[in-house]
């Protein structure tokens, strides 16, 4: 975190939005409405808001662009003295690139798959060569640039292509892209998602430096707020298309008034506190479904008619701090919610054991000696960056992926490799449920079909029994009785992650195993399944094994975590001992590079 | 939790490197040559055994009528149909092998004297089709994405769809209807040469040949180059290129035209396959001398020898095109070639 | 949206398409494609040319195989009908209304063998894996190594211009095709976590393909089986043409473009009529299958790679 900034922007404003509004290009139905902010020079600041609220929109609009199908109808964008907005053609192109440059969110997909890194870096510094310093090269500006960035090797890196570097070299190629030309602002779409900690601390640091001797602007889009939190100076919370709250970036995350960033923050988890996580309930409306009112209503737990009537205006409650609501929460109230502990389940025989697995794909080892063992009752985390090997040790355990070694018992009876030489009553009582929620459901089913299909093979019960067993199902995941009879593509992703979790619980298992569930998800749904499925091992003495690459989720759901690193085992034990005295360095690491958000408590009082 | 933390010193990770794997170019070839040979051989026994066994009795077959003990007698001692099936098979491929291909049976000539100049006219044929058909299509292609839901795109698109649709029969008939025989008479509405010519010695008498197949195969090759130089032109890295201030020129030369070429090379391969059969019925509308009428006339009198080098030679060519496809295909796909 | 990287935008014409309560799948299927103006015209064309097809032969008129005036006389000639004459002088318009049931029952039913085969190896190679996929698939490519049509001319040769050979050679000529088709189909939907899950709990391999491989499978399914007809009609046709498919003096389109081309000048509808008609039949057919394909190409698309790719991109 950076020091506390004044309350107002110091300098002169290097860029400043006004009423910027993007709507559908045939419909003029809104995306982006009314959306006015303003970031001094050398600031980042934060744009923050979940899937939906248009704050990609907002961040390419920086750049007078618009995805295909939308047009950004009114408002202005200045940077310095440059009017964006009404640029086209030729000076447009100039202004691309050199006064405000782009990070794409996809490191992999935003670098051409046909062409080295080394003929797109130089075509970034090529297009604006004009602004190359006197008797500088290309080359020299591409050398300086990798330099920066800290991207060593560059002879063999500028012959490589895409595919050839790892997520984090292809991000950093990325922003030095973005850096090439020194423009005045950089729109950075959600850098870091999917990158692993270690790599998105260093990314986020370079950006920070960067951004610091270039006295470049940013605009950081993003929805993880931690990381926000980390790199941004001011933040700005986006819901449904406008924005709700704006504000220094130490107020907003400490003294957040708004309903909808307070929801925000009780649902990102942490790794410092044992802490319920609390959901936000509903989904965001859709464009073209704005209520007239305030966007937030329907979801919100201080709703008065009030709020319904008409739309509250973005205005300063404090200096430098703008709402959008005319109930805003207290101050004191903020992270009530967090005393409450996960209640622990005494420590028992354990469920399932697993010792020595060696696992491999094709020849090439994936696990190597994994041991530990999962209590009745209790629920581990195994935690593991990409590559891992936490997912294959996932599908050894329930026997999709079989060509593994060791040995691995359940309830004392030791478990076939492959699935379908496995007991019947074993494969009922260990299930399964799967990362991606839009695969995991057939779509050609309904969604009570789906949940009813281990049911139709495990038992013999009638079309009543079944459709009774079905309905409690969904109920104990609480999605009402008209789900059962909707598509699964009429579901958003939480809700049919919530679906597959019933259709594992329908059968009674005794393990239920989840393959990072919740990370495609955004944190306040998220929050609301991690919630779910703490009150369900609470209530049914649920064991579970919970893969995750969330080190900060651990401490709301499990109460046993091992950590995994290449594929071996580095760390295991009781959760509150690892997250608070790692023993093992890349434990520690891990922990160490995890953005957080600052403790209200610690800070308020 | 049932065991001990473990703290075992982080061995280093075995990084595996693209070392050992043999190079992609040597395992497609390393792959791919053998299961050709070996389709090869299949086609040419199906072939064989079709052509012999099927029948009951070839021989009989081919004379109808006119079979006298003698003519039949001397008929199966030269389609070896007096040896066992196996025997009369591997004798066949043995000589095959050997550059023997035995005489045709309704002239008398050997077989290479009555297919090689029609396969040289054929090849000619297919050549300028392809080149062309490249060329053309490409070019149409690009322009239609790069005005994408313009006059000329949606225009394109509609040709392309009726002529890819249309049996290339009736395309020749149609062209010989409005180009020789009917609105314009601006070219021969035949291709039958006096022998001893080439098709080059009369080229007039390749344009309609041509053009048909221009029509038939163009549209293939038009809407894969569309529809790659749109993917390529909607990808997040076109859009970080116009983002970074690219020009429509370089967005469409540099960075979409270089993703849109391993479909093209791909879609050529097809394009060329597709020919090898295609030229038997414009062929035979054209009575252009080329190889496809050739087996057509085969067919139509039964010889034997004649229609078994057509199709093992025609498998040949299948063979070796689909494998110098895929082969172009990855090497101009760094994807697929560099190792990571 | 063209742009499948944003999981934060929302689409304009969405990924949160609501879409009515199953119909059955290939009803629905069908229905999504008549919708698109693609779809109304294909299916027009086709239909047109179905009608002719089969009822002409309850038109009234001359005997398609009588001698009605000099041969090629022009539409104008008396006796000679709409269509003037052929090369020997019968009706052009009663064997064109007499000449498509016979290519269009055969197109049908080597189709329904093509795909029918294709389909069935296809699929079962996809969900079976290992020895037998890479055998069966190989096998494929071998037969791949033939040119259809030479295929099919080698099979005519040898037996003779029967029908049930002709439905054989088309329906087997083809069949390798719709098994590369749909292998690459069914692999993909085999890959899916649905199919996995069912794994789990050791349902046997006849009820996932049939109840979670083969729904899924509907679309590639139905615009393969309209490819495929549309190049049967065309195999077909080509095959009547070299005189190697339906025999004179039977009344077929394809025989019809070859007997007449010799008098192309003196009366063209001799040629052109039975060429028009295949000409409709063939792009209706094809255009069908590609509305199919498009109009549901959203349906695969919205779940396999707008958001698919957004998921990846969170975990990996």
């Amino acid at each position: 975190m950076r020091p506390l900034e004044p309350p107002l922007p110091a300098g002169p404003d290097r860029l400043r939005v006004d009423g910027l509004t993007v709507v559908l290009r045939r419909s003029k139905v809104p995306v982006v409405e009314d959306v006015s902010f303003s970031v001094p020079a050398g600031q980042i600041m934060g744009l923050v808001g979940e899937s939906g609220s248009g704050k990609s929109t907002v961040g390419l609009a920086l750049l007078n662009y618009v995805r295909r199908g939308l047009k950004i109808a009114a408002g202005s964008v200045r940077i310095d003295d440059t009017g964006v907005l009404e640029l086209s053609g030729a000076a447009l192109r100039r202004a691309r690139g050199s006064l405000v440059a782009y990070v794409p969110q996809d490191p992999a997909s935003g670098l051409n798959p046909a062409l080295t890194l080394g003929f797109q870096l130089r075509e970034a510094v090529r297009i604006h060569a004009d602004q190359l310093d006197q008797g500088e090269t290309v080359d020299d500006r591409v050398g300086l640039l990798l330099d920066e960035v800290r991207l060593p090797d560059a002879k063999t890196l500028l012959r490589s292509y895409p595919h050839q570097v790892s997520g984090g070299q292809a991000q950093r190629v990325g922003i030095a892209m973005a850096f090439a030309c020194r423009p005045r602002l950089i729109v950075l779409d959600e850098p870091t998602t999917g990158l692993d900690v270690t790599t998105q601390r260093h990314i986020i640091e370079t950006i920070r430096h960067l951004t610091d001797t270039h006295d470049v602007s940013a605009v950081y889009v993003s929805h993880d707020l931690p990381v926000v939190a980390e790199i941004a100076d001011s933040t700005a919370v986006m819901y449904a298309g406008r924005l709700v709250e704006h504000a220094d970036a130490a107020e907003l995350f400490t003294a957040a008034r708004h309903p909808y960033t307070v929801g925000l923050l009780d649902a990102a988890p942490t790794p410092d506190r044992a802490g319920a996580l609390v959901g936000i309930k509903g989904r965001p409306p859709r464009p073209g479904g704005w209520p007239s009112g305030c966007v937030f209503a329907a979801r919100c737990p201080y709703v008065t008619d009030e709020c319904r009537a008409e739309q509250p205006p973005l205005a300063p409650i404090a200096p430098g701090h703008l709402l959008r609501c005319i109930h805003p929460v207290p101050d004191e109230r903020r992270r009530e919610a967090a005393a409450a502990p996960v209640a622990a389940p005494p420590t028992t025989a354990g469920v399932l054991e697993v010792k020595g697995v060696d696992a491999g794909y094709g020849g090439a080892p994936i696990l190597h000696d994994v041991t530990f063992g999962v209590p009745a009752g209790r629920c581990v985390a195994v935690v593991g960056e990409s590559g891992s090997g936490k997912t294959t040790l996932a599908r050894c355990l329930v026997g999709l992926h079989s060509n593994w070694s060791g040995e691995v018992t359940f309830d004392g009876e030791r478990l076939d490799p492959k699935v379908d030489k496995r007991r019947s009553q074993d494969r009922r009582d260990i299930q399964y449920v799967f990362q991606n929620p839009y695969a995991s459901l057939n779509p050609r089913l309904s969604v009570g079909e789906n949940v009813e299909e281990p049911l139709r093979f495990f038992e013999r019960a009638s079309r009543k029994e079944r459709r009774r067993k079905v309905l409690e199902a969904l109920d104990q995941v609480a999605l009402g009785s008209d789900f059962a009879d909707r598509m699964p593509d009429q579901l958003s992703g939480g809700e049919r992650q919530r679906a597959a979790v019933a259709r594992a619980l329908i059968v009674d298992p005794q393990l239920l195993i989840c393959d990072e569930i919740t990370s495609a998800l955004d944190v306040s749904v998220q929050a609301v399944l991690v919630e779910q499925l703490r009150e369900l091992q609470h209530r049914r003495g649920l064991t579970m094994v919970f893969i995750t690459h969330n080190l900060a989720v651990v401490r709301s759901i499990a109460q046993d975590v091992i950590v995994l690193q290449g594929g071996r085992l580095v760390e295991a034990g009781p959760v509150e001992r690892v997250l608070t005295s790692p023993q093992h360095p890349y434990t520690r690491q891990l922990l160490a590079d995890l953005p957080r958000l600052a403790d209200p408590v610690a800070t308020s009082s | 939790m049932s065991v001990s933390p473990v703290t075992a010193p982080s061995a280093p990770v075995p990084v595996r490197l693209g070392t050992g794997r043999a190079h992609p170019v040597r395992r497609l070839l390393l792959w791919r040559v053998p299961l050709g040979v070996l389709s090869v051989a299949l086609v040419s026994m199906f072939t064989y055994f079709a052509t012999r066994v099927l029948p009951g009795d070839a021989a009989s077959a081919i004379l109808g009528q006119h079979a006298t003990p003698a003519s039949l007698a001397r008929l199966r001692a030269q389609l070896g149909l007096d040896e066992s099936a196996i025997s009369g098979y591997l004798h066949w491929a043995g000589e095959f092998l050997s550059g023997t291909f035995g005489k045709s049976l309704s002239n008398g000539q050997s077989v290479t004297a009555e297919v090689m100049p029609h396969l040289v006219n054929s090849l000619v044929l297919v050549v300028v089709v392809a080149v062309f058909s490249t060329i053309l299509g490409v070019l149409a292609g690009v322009l239609a994405a790069y005005r994408r839901d313009g006059l000329f795109d949606d225009v394109g698109s509609v040709l392309s769809l009726v002529a890819s649709a249309l049996p290339e029969f009736v395309v020749g008939v149609f062209v010989v209807y409005v180009f020789a025989a009917g609105v314009f008479s601006w070219f021969p509405a035949v291709s039958i040469l006096p022998p001893n010519q080439r098709i080059w010695d009369q080229p007039e008498k390749l344009v309609l040949p041509a053009l048909t197949l221009l029509i038939v195969t163009t549209p293939y090759m038009f809407r894969m180059v569309r529809a790659a130089t749109i993917e390529a032109l909607n990808s997040d890295y076109a859009e970080v290129a116009r983002l970074k201030g690219a020009s429509p020129t370089r967005l469409l030369f540099c960075h979409a035209l270089p993703n849109a070429v391993a479909p093209a090379v791909q879609v050529s391969g097809l394009n060329l396959l597709y020919l090898a059969g295609g030229i038997v019925l414009v062929e035979t509308v054209f009575q252009f001398p080329g190889i496809g009428l050739t087996l057509v006339e085969a067919v139509r009198t039964r010889d034997v020898t004649v229609l078994q080098f057509i199709v093992v030679l025609l498998a040949i060519f299948y063979v070796s095109l689909n494998i110098v496809t895929d082969l172009i295909v990855l090497l101009t796909t760094p994807r697929r070639r560099a190792p990571r | 949206m063209a742009n499948a990287s944003s999981i934060d935008d929302l689409t304009p014409e969405g990924v949160n398409v609501t879409r009515a309560p199953r119909s059955g799948a290939v009803g629905r299927v069908l229905l999504a494609a008549l919708k698109t103006r693609r779809g109304k015209i294909g299916a027009t064309l086709a239909l047109i040319v179905l009608a002719i097809a089969f009822l002409g032969p309850l038109v009234p008129g001359p005997s398609p195989t009588a001698f009605a005036a000099p041969s090629f006389s022009k539409p104008g000639v008396p006796g000679a009908g709409l269509l003037g004459t052929d090369v020997l002088g019968r009706s052009v318009l009663a064997r064109v209304l007499n000449g498509g049931h016979t290519l269009i029952l055969l197109a049908l039913a080597s189709t329904a063998l093509a795909v029918g085969l294709g389909a069935l190896l296809g699929v079962f190679a996809a969900y079976r894996r290992g020895f037998l996929e890479g055998l069966l698939m190989r096998g494929v490519d071998v037969v791949l190594a033939i040119p259809q049509l030479v295929f099919v001319l080698l099979l005519m040769s040898v037996i003779g211009p029967k029908w049930w050979l002709l439905v054989l050679a088309v329906g087997l000529a083809q069949a390798p095709q719709t098994a590369r088709v749909m292998h690459a189909a069914a692999q993909s939907v085999c890959e899916r976590d649905f199919v996995q899950a069912v794994a789990v709990w050791g349902e046997p391999p006849r009820m996932v393909i049939r109840r979670h491989v083969l729904p899924n499978l509907t679309t590639p399914l139905m615009v393969e089986a309209g490819l495929r007809l549309s190049y049967s009609i065309i195999l077909i046709a080509g095959l009547s043409f070299l005189g190697l498919g339906t025999q004179p003096p039977a009344p077929d389109w394809g025989v019809m473009v070859n007997e007449n081309r010799l008098g192309l000048t003196s009366n063209p509808w001799g040629v052109l009529a039975p060429a028009i008609v295949l000409a409709v039949l063939a792009v209706g057919t094809n255009t069908f299958a590609d509305a199919v394909a498009r109009a549901n190409l959203g349906e695969m698309r919205g779940e396999e790679t707008v958001i698919a790719a957004a998921v990846t991109r969170e975990n990996e």
